[in-house]
C-alpha cells in the first residue's frame, strides 16, 4: 500500500539574517486512504512542513527524509512531486492573472496524467465537480484565484483535489474563512476524493468543526517544529477544551 | 480648466476615471518645428529624455544622418500604390511637425521617401509589408508615408529588420471615412539603435488601428503621435513589447483630441526580464477645450520576469472641456513572482510551461486584438523565442 513517509525531518526558512530552523525533527507516517489531523499553535511550523513537502524553494531540508510509495520525494522538483501525485491545498492560493481555470486545470491535468484529458469527458468532469461545489460556471472563464472571495479559493483548491485525483494531499487550513455552508460543502468534496481514490489526507487544523465531516484516524499536536503527541479523534476533542499550554510549556521548561 | 495626472511614481494600480485634473508642462505647449536650429541636441533631463539614455542614442541627435544604413523592400496588395519620391515631393510632411530632436534629424537628412497610397474607395486584399533592413550601423534616415484615401481600407505592415542604427519618420494620413491598420514591428538584431517618430492624422469618420510591436535591437524608442483633423474619428493604439538584458524600450505616444466627437482607446502591454532591461511607456492625452464628446482610455500594464529589470509608465491625461463622454486611464508593474510559479508547478507543471501560461495569458487578449492573422501568429512565435531566452537566463544565472 502506498505510504508517505516522514522521518526525521528537519527544515530551515531562508531569511535575511540566514536560515531559521523551522521544523526539528518530524516523524510522520500515512498511508493510502487515512486521514491525519495536524493541530497545533500559530507558527508551530504546520505551514512549513506543508510547504517543505511540496518543495517551496524558501525552505531548506537540513535533515531527514521523505519518501512516496519508497520515492525519494525530497530529490524531485516541485512540479516532479505534483506528478508523483503529491497535491498541496494552499492556505493562501495565489493568483494568476490572465490565465483562465478552465486554461489551467487542463494544463495541470496534463502535466499530471502525462497526457491530455479526453476533450468530451473533461468538460463534464470539471462542469460536474464545480456544481458539486456550487461554484458558478463563470468561474471556469475567470483568471485563477484572482479577484476569489477567501472561501471561493478554497473551493477552487478542493476542485482541484477532486479533478487531479492525487495519491496524498495536504490541505492546510482548507477550513478557514469557510462559512457553516461552505465547511460542509468543502468537506463534502474531501469525502467524495477519500471515497473515490482511497488518497491520503494530511489535514492541518485550528478547529474541530472540520473533524465532525472529515474523520480524521490520527491526530497529532504540533508544536515547535514537531510533533508533541498523537492520538484518535478524541485528542482533537481535548485540544479545543484545553488548548495547547500543556504543551507549550513543557517545551518552555524541557529547553530553559 | 486644465487637468493633468502623472503617475510616473506610481508602482501598482489603480485604473480610474477623470472628471477633471490639473496640469504640469501642457501637451499643448510643446515646441513642434522642421527646423533643426528650433530642437537642439537634448542633454538628457529634458522632459521627453528624462528616461532615455541620450548616450546611446547620440548618433540620431546629429545632422549629418545619411541614408546607407537602411535598404527598404515593399511588397504591396495589387490595389495598393507604391513609389519612391524626392524629399521635395508635396505630400510629406502634411501629418504634423517633429516634436523631438530624432523626428527633426530625420526629417532633415532623409534623401527619398517611400510612398504607399491606398486609392480613395479601394478595398486592398491583402496585406502591403514594408521592410526596412538595417544593413550597416551607418547612423541613417528614412522616411515612410502610408496615405489611406477617403473610404479606402488596407493593412500595412512595416518591418525592422537585421543591424541598423536608424532615424525613421512615418507619416499616417488617413483621409475621411477610410479604416487604415499599421502594424509597426521592431525585431532588430542586437546592437541596433532606432527612434521613429509616427505621425498620423485621421480624418472625418476615419479610423486607424495603430500596432507597435517591439522584441529586438539595443535601444528603441517610439513616438507615435495621433492627432483627428474632424468629427468621428477614431484610433486605436496597441502596443507590445518585450525587452531582454541591457535593452531600453521606449514608447511615448500622444493622442491630439483636437476636435469633437472622437474617440481613442490605447492599449500597451510590456514584459521585461534580465538585468538592465528597461521599457517606458508614456501615454499624453490632451482633450482640448472644444473636443466635447470625446471618448479615450488608456492603459499600459508590464510584467516583470526576472529581478533587474525596470518598467516607468506615466499615463498623463489632460482635459480641457468639461464636454466628455468618458476619459480614463489605467497602469501596473506587477512581477511574476516566484509563489506564482510555485503554485503553478504544485500543480505538476513545469516551469518552462507555467512561465509560458502566465507570459501568453498577459499578452493574450492583447494579440487578438491586432486582428492581422500573419502579424499574431509571428508575435506568438517570438514571444515563445522570448520565453527559450528567459529560461537560459533562468538556468544560466540562478537567483534566490
Ligand atoms: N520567510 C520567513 N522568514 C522568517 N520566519 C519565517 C518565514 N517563514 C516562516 N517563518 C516562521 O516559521 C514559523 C512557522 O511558520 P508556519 O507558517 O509554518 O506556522 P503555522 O504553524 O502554519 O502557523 P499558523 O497556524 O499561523 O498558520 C513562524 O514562526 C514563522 O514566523
Ligand atoms: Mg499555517
Amino acid at each position: 500500500m502506498p505510504t508517505l513517509e516522514i522521518r526525521d525531518l528537519h527544515v530551515s526558512v531562508e531569511t535575511k539574517e540566514g536560515p531559521k530552523p523551522i521544523l526539528r525533527g518530524v516523524d510522520l507516517t500515512i498511508a493510502s486512504g487515512e486521514t491525519h489531523a495536524i493541530m497545533g499553535p500559530n507558527g508551530s511550523g504546520k505551514s512549513t512542513l506543508a510547504s517543505a513537502l511540496a518543495g517551496h524553494p524558501k525552505y531548506t531540508v537540513t535533515s531527514g527524509t521523505v519518501t512516496l510509495d519508497g520515492e525519494d520525494l525530497l530529490a524531485m522538483t516541485v512540479d516532479e512531486r505534483a506528478r508523483a501525485g503529491l497535491f498541496l491545498a494552499m492556505q493562501y492560493p495565489v493568483e494568476v492573472t490572465g490565465v483562465s481555470v478552465a486554461n489551467f486545470l487542463r494544463t495541470a491535468k496534463t502535466a499530471i496524467d502525462g497526457t491530455a484529458p479526453a476533450l468530451r469527458t473533461w468538460g463534464k468532469e470539471v462542469k460536474g465537480a464545480m456544481e458539486n461545489l456550487r461554484m458558478d460556471p463563470a468561474f471556469a472563464e475567470r483568471s485563477v484565484n484572482e479577484g476569489f472571495s477567501g472561501g471561493e479559493k478554497k473551493r477552487h483548491e478542493i476542485l482541484q483535489m477532486e479533478l487531479f485525483k492525487p495519491r496524498f494531499a495536504i490541505l492546510d487550513e482548507t477550513d478557514s474563512g469557510l462559512d457553516v455552508d461552505a465547511l460542509r460543502i468543502v468537506s463534502e468534496g474531501v469525502n467524495r476524493a477519500k471515497e473515490n481514490t482511497e488518497v491520503g489526507v494530511l489535514l492541518i487544523t485550528h478547529y474541530t468543526r472540520i473533524l465532525r465531516y472529515i474523520k480524521p484516524d490520527f491526530v497529532h499536536v504540533f508544536v515547535d517544529g514537531k510533533i508533541a503527541e498523537e492520538g484518535g479523534s478524541e485528542l482533537a476533542d481535548r485540544l479545543e477544551e484545553e488548548g495547547y499550554d500543556k504543551y507549550v510549556g513543557a517545551n518552555a521548561t524541557a529547553t530553559a | 480648466m486644465t487637468l493633468t495626472t502623472d503617475h510616473s511614481r506610481a508602482v501598482a494600480d489603480g485604473a480610474h476615471s477623470h472628471g477633471a485634473v490639473k496640469p504640469q508642462g501642457s501637451r499643448a505647449e510643446r515646441l513642434t518645428s522642421f527646423s533643426l536650429e528650433d530642437i537642439p541636441v537634448p542633454n538628457g533631463r529634458e522632459e521627453e529624455w528624462r528616461f532615455s539614455p541620450a548616450d546611446r542614442l547620440q548618433p540620431l541627435f546629429q545632422s549629418d544622418l545619411g541614408s546607407s544604413g537602411v535598404t527598404v523592400e515593399v511588397t504591396a496588395a495589387p490595389e495598393v500604390k507604391v513609389e519612391t519620391v524626392a524629399r521635395d515631393d508635396a505630400r510629406l510632411g502634411t501629418a504634423g511637425k517633429p516634436g523631438d530632436r530624432t523626428a527633426v534629424t530625420a526629417w532633415n537628412a532623409f534623401q527619398q521617401a517611400t510612398v504607399v497610397t491606398v486609392p480613395a474607395e479601394a478595398i486592398a486584399s491583402d496585406v502591403t509589408s514594408v521592410r526596412l533592413q538595417g544593413v550597416s550601423t551607418d547612423a541613417t534616415a528614412a522616411h515612410v508615408l502610408v496615405r489611406a484615401e477617403r473610404h479606402s481600407e488596407a493593412v500595412v505592415v512595416i518591418d525592422h529588420n537585421g543591424v541598423g542604427s536608424l532615424s525613421e519618420t512615418v507619416e499616417i494620413v488617413v483621409e475621411d471615412g477610410a479604416h487604415l491598420t499599421v502594424v509597426s514591428v521592431q525585431d532588430w538584431a542586437e546592437g541596433a539603435v532606432h527612434a521613429s517618430s509616427h505621425r498620423a492624422r485621421i480624418g472625418r469618420d476615419a479610423k486607424l488601428k495603430h500596432v507597435v510591436v517591439t522584441f529586438g535591437g539595443d535601444v528603441v524608442r517610439i513616438t507615435p503621435d495621433a492627432e483627428f483633423t474632424a468629427e468621428g474619428g477614431d484610433v486605436e493604439m496597441v502596443g507590445l513589447y518585450f525587452a531582454d538584458t541591457d535593452q531600453h524600450q521606449e514608447h511615448r505616444l500622444f493622442v491630439d483630441h483636437a476636435v469633437p466627437e472622437c474617440k481613442s482607446r490605447v492599449t500597451y502591454k510590456g514584459a521585461l526580464q534580465g538585468s538592465g532591461a528597461h521599457t517606458v511607456w508614456v501615454g499624453d492625452v490632451l482633450i482640448r477645450a472644444n473636443a466635447e464628446n470625446t471618448d479615450t482610455y488608456e492603459l499600459n500594464r508590464n510584467l516583470v520576469l526576472t529581478d533587474g529589470a525596470r518598467a516607468d509608465s506615466v499615463p498623463n491625461l489632460e482635459i480641457e472641456t468639461g464636454e466628455i463622454a468618458g476619459a480614463g486611464h489605467a497602469s501596473a508593474t506587477g512581477r511574476f513572482d516566484d509563489e506564482q510559479l510555485f503554485y503553478l508547478q504544485a500543480r505538476g507543471i513545469p516551469e518552462i510551461e507555467a512561465r509560458r501560461l502566465v507570459v501568453r495569458g498577459f499578452f493574450a487578449e492583447l494579440i487578438h486584438e491586432i486582428g492581422v492573422p500573419s502579424v499574431e501568429e509571428r508575435l506568438l512565435a517570438s514571444i515563445e523565442a522570448e520565453l527559450e531566452k528567459s529560461m537560459s537566463v533562468i538556468t544560466g544565472a540562478p537567483t534566490a
